[in-house]
């Protein structure tokens, strides 16, 4: 491959990667809080509809986006009254939403399959977009795509750096703790939730405005689950999950530009490459050869090396608060 | 701060879990707290932090009432609780979990000052507590320090302790009451709460004793334990006597065996345990008791060596075996590794029915009533395990043990039971041994294991020491050995 082939290949993966970028950060929030978003396949094929429908009417894009985001969040709505109010399986509600949205997509979306609409436009960054090979590669795209950065940067700032992310991440871990605490462990459920909903519906638009703009059926089929995958190879870390979406984006990309130089082999196999290695990934970190690998090493870089591979659920995951 | 509780009460369901409480605690004091399990003490704590609301009464500081609902309310008036299993978060580190909580000016978090103002106030107990370690490595006397150097960040002035001193190490005790006398001397209120009788007498000013749910009195310390007792419950209490059981027979026998647990390996040339023999397990815990118990009961695996139970050979043999054999472990973690969470007393007795397909419904709801009835359990066949206290918990698990049994295995008997259940339990298992019960039991509780073992096995630093007769040791020889001098 040329270096050329390779810098489209890695453009398309940026490209293909910013909606899935949104989702899941948006699903890490939401779960690092607590509560699983299952519905996470209907809410960005639902809301890729509803934005761009929305900004086909208005011909605003961005009225679009606000309008994915909205929607995103009354979906997150329905998973937060039932799991963190009622109290309900997570599970179950989620699954029966996802299933939900993504035929009601179709239903709804019938009048807009295969219109030409807006889309949002390129905005090359002055100065940046001008660096050799990284200012074609990051700067010469579009607004969305610079703020999916700008929001793993702050995500992950929000986590480790503010008193307001500690404290998220206390909620998903012990709730009982953080109470006694003092935080309101339900308005902050809420809340995140909203918030993550609010972003997969963005995630939904950016794919219907940007990056395969317009509206067919099941247009974005198969990102929710998708994305829910990475957020469980990402570790519940908003860079390590980020990371996963940009890596699925290459192999994607991989896929789709890697045909015609790889004549034998499917390209089948090259689509379900991610889902292969993300299994593996786990397997191979959970699993107890780790371990005796690691025997020799000092302890400090022992432990440094299994915290930064193996990575655990938020404890109270799918739990409901109840407070005695 | 001086504390006023006013006519609190507080009722779950139908169960009236404080009753008319009023309770008045002085700044500059250490008060108990005292009670058996169930006696409404934790809930009372929980009210005054504001962890559970009350139904009606007053909060008074210093004279001035005060509405506390949340535990927002209670850090705001200065009002800090250690519960009994800390509420800490396990996988984030120490200094993270210091600054989880902690009033700050800014939207970002200082690490900087953080780590000075808590490795200060850590210097000031003698707290050895590194801020980069994650919680999850850290003992529970540990957490428990981490806990108390939080709340006092917070300006504590009124700080409770819910049953501190389970769990913990000798040590790490002494640490904690030494922190508690300063704090009192610097005029905060303490109020500890405990069944334990000898730590309150040790410890406290004051003590108000609960039964019920009701105060039965408060008297100034020192007081003799026989009043407070008989406060406690109402009656005088009988420690029952440990008649001589051993027979010539043995029931368990390790010959040349190694054990591999993760620290090291534990080797014990060998060992007869006669039938109707108590043996106790001395030691620091994690010294290795727990894997020694799991290779008896066949759970764990032997590295090399034989074991016999009543001369029968089940070296490797599978678990099921030591079962026909008469053996049964009963472990320390009683809802992990006991009982099954989420199951019935009665599906408890249905699960032990040896064979059969359909569950008799009406046999198995039978043999649960008996069961509940024999053990003194306070529950009903219905009653899901996790649901019942500490102390009928470990009344169900004695009364699912099979009959006859060889060999016996526990692990602490008595931790977390009030001082009436430790007896009652007691009762039970030197009635085993009487007949012909082999016991082998592990303890942190020194005079629970003189007081009851024939022999005694001290586990210290990865070695087991050769078995001790009970009738010329003392604890002071045994604390010592546990140090490691043998």
């Amino acid at each position: 491959m040329s270096g050329e082939q390779i810098l489209v290949v890695l453009a398309t993966a940026i490209a293909s990667a910013t909606p899935l970028v949104f989702a899941v950060i948006g699903e890490t929030l939401s779960e690092r809080a607590g509560v699983i978003n299952l519905s996470a396949e209907g809410t960005i094929m639902f809301c890729a509809m509803v934005g761009f429908a929305a900004a086909l009417a208005s011909g605003s894009v961005w009225l679009g986006f606000l309008a994915a985001a909205a929607v995103g969040a009354l979906i997150a709505l329905i998973v937060a009254f039932n799991a963190i109010t009622l109290r309900q399986s997570q599970i179950a509600v989620g699954f029966v939403l996802a299933l939900l949205f993504s035929d009601l997509s179709s239903f709804l979306g019938v009048p807009i399959v295969r219109i030409p609409g807006p889309t949002v436009p390129a905005m090359p960054l002055p100065l940046l977009s001008e660096l050799p090979i990284v200012g074609r590669l990051l700067f010469s795209s579009d607004v969305v795509v610079y703020a999916s950065y700008v929001l793993i940067a702050i995500t992950w700032l929000f986590f480790y750096r503010t008193r307001a992310g500690l404290m998220l991440r206390a909620i998903g871990e012990q709730p009982n703790a953080a109470f006694a605490r003092g935080a309101d462990v339900i308005r902050l459920r809420y809340l995140y939730t909203l918030i993550g909903g609010a972003l997969m519906g963005i995630a939904g638009a950016a794919f219907s405005l940007d990056f395969k703009a317009g509206w067919s059926f099941r247009h974005t089929g198969g990102y929710g689950w998708i994305a829910l995958a990475i957020v469980i190879f990402g570790g519940w870390n908003p860079l390590r999950a980020a990371f996963g979406a940009y890596l699925f984006g290459v192999l994607q990309s991989l896929a789709s530009v890697a045909q015609d130089q790889f004549q034998g082999v499917p390209t089948q196999v090259l689509n379900v490459a991610p889902f292969a290695l993300m299994i593996l990934f786990l397997v191979l970190t959970s699993a107890g050869w780790l371990d005796r690998l690691l025997v020799r090493a000092p302890a400090s870089v022992r432990r440094r090396v299994l915290q930064t591979l193996r990575t655990a659920p938020p404890a109270a995951l799918g739990k409901p608060f109840v407070q005695d | 701060m001086n504390v006023e509780l006013r006519h609190i009460h507080k009722w779950f369901g139908s169960v009236h879990a404080n009753d008319d409480v009023s309770l008045r605690v002085r700044a500059g004091s250490i008060h108990g707290l005292l009670g058996e399990n169930g006696a409404g003490k934790s809930t009372l704590a929980k009210i005054l932090s504001g962890y559970i609301t009350r139904d009606s009464g007053e909060i008074l500081l210093d004279g001035n009432p005060v509405d506390i609902r949340t535990p927002t309310d209670a850090i705001r008036a200065g009002i800090g609780m250690l519960h009994q299993d800390p509420l800490d978060f396990p996988p984030l580190t120490v200094l993270e979990n210091f600054m989880l909580g902690q009033a700050g000016k800014t939207l970002w978090l200082d690490h900087r000052s953080a780590r000075r103002a808590f490795l200060a106030l850590a210097a000031r107990f003698q707290f050895d507590l590194n801020p980069d370690a994650h919680v999850s490595e850290l003992t529970v006397g540990e957490r428990q320090q981490l806990e108390m150097v939080r709340l006092l960040a917070l300006g504590t002035r009124v700080l409770i302790l819910d049953e501190p001193t389970t769990g913990i190490s000798a040590e790490q005790k002494m640490l904690l009451f030494a922190a508690l006398r300063q704090l009192a001397a610097e005029g905060k209120a303490i109020i500890f709460v405990s069944h334990k009788l000898e730590d309150v007498e040790a410890l406290c000013d004051e003590v108000t004793v609960l039964r019920h749910g009701r105060v039965v009195g408060t008297v100034s310390l020192p007081c003799p334990a026989e009043t407070l007792v008989a406060m406690m419950f109402g009656k005088v209490l009988v420690e029952p006597a440990k008649p001589h059981t051993a027979r010539d027979a043995v029931a368990l026998e390790l010959h040349n065996v190694a054990i591999r647990t993760e620290l090291f390996d534990l080797h014990v040339p060998h060992l007869a345990v006669h039938r109707g023999e108590v043996i106790g397990l001395a030691g620091l815990e994690g010294s290795g008791q727990q894997a020694f118990l799991e290779a008896c009961a066949g759970v764990g695996r032997l590295a090399h060596g034989t074991l016999r139970i009543n001369g029968q050979d089940l070296t490797h043999r599978p678990y099921r075996d030591y079962l026909a054999a008469g053996v049964c472990y009963v472990p320390a973690d009683r809802l992990r590794d006991g009982l099954i969470a989420g199951l019935t007393i009665r599906e408890h007795v249905a699960l032990r029915a040896p064979r059969g397909f359909f569950i008799n419904h009406a046999y198995t709801a039978q043999l649960a009533e008996e069961a509940i009835r024999a053990f003194n359990i306070r529950g009903t066949p219905d009653s899901r395990v996790e649901r019942l206290s500490g102390g009928n918990q470990q009344r169900t698990q004695l009364a699912l043990m099979p009959s006859p049994l060889s060999v016996l295995l526990m692990e602490h008997p008595t931790r977390g039971l009030d001082i009436e259940s430790t007896l009652w339990v007691w009762q039970q298992l030197i009635a085993r041994c009487q007949q012909g019960t082999a016991i082998v039991f592990a303890s942190s509780d020194l005079d629970e294991i003189l007081r009851y073992s024939d022999r005694v096995l001290v586990f210290s630093g990865g070695r087991i020491s050769p078995p001790l007769s009970t009738t010329t040791l003392t604890v002071d020889q045994l604390g010592h050995m546990i140090g490691g001098k043998f």
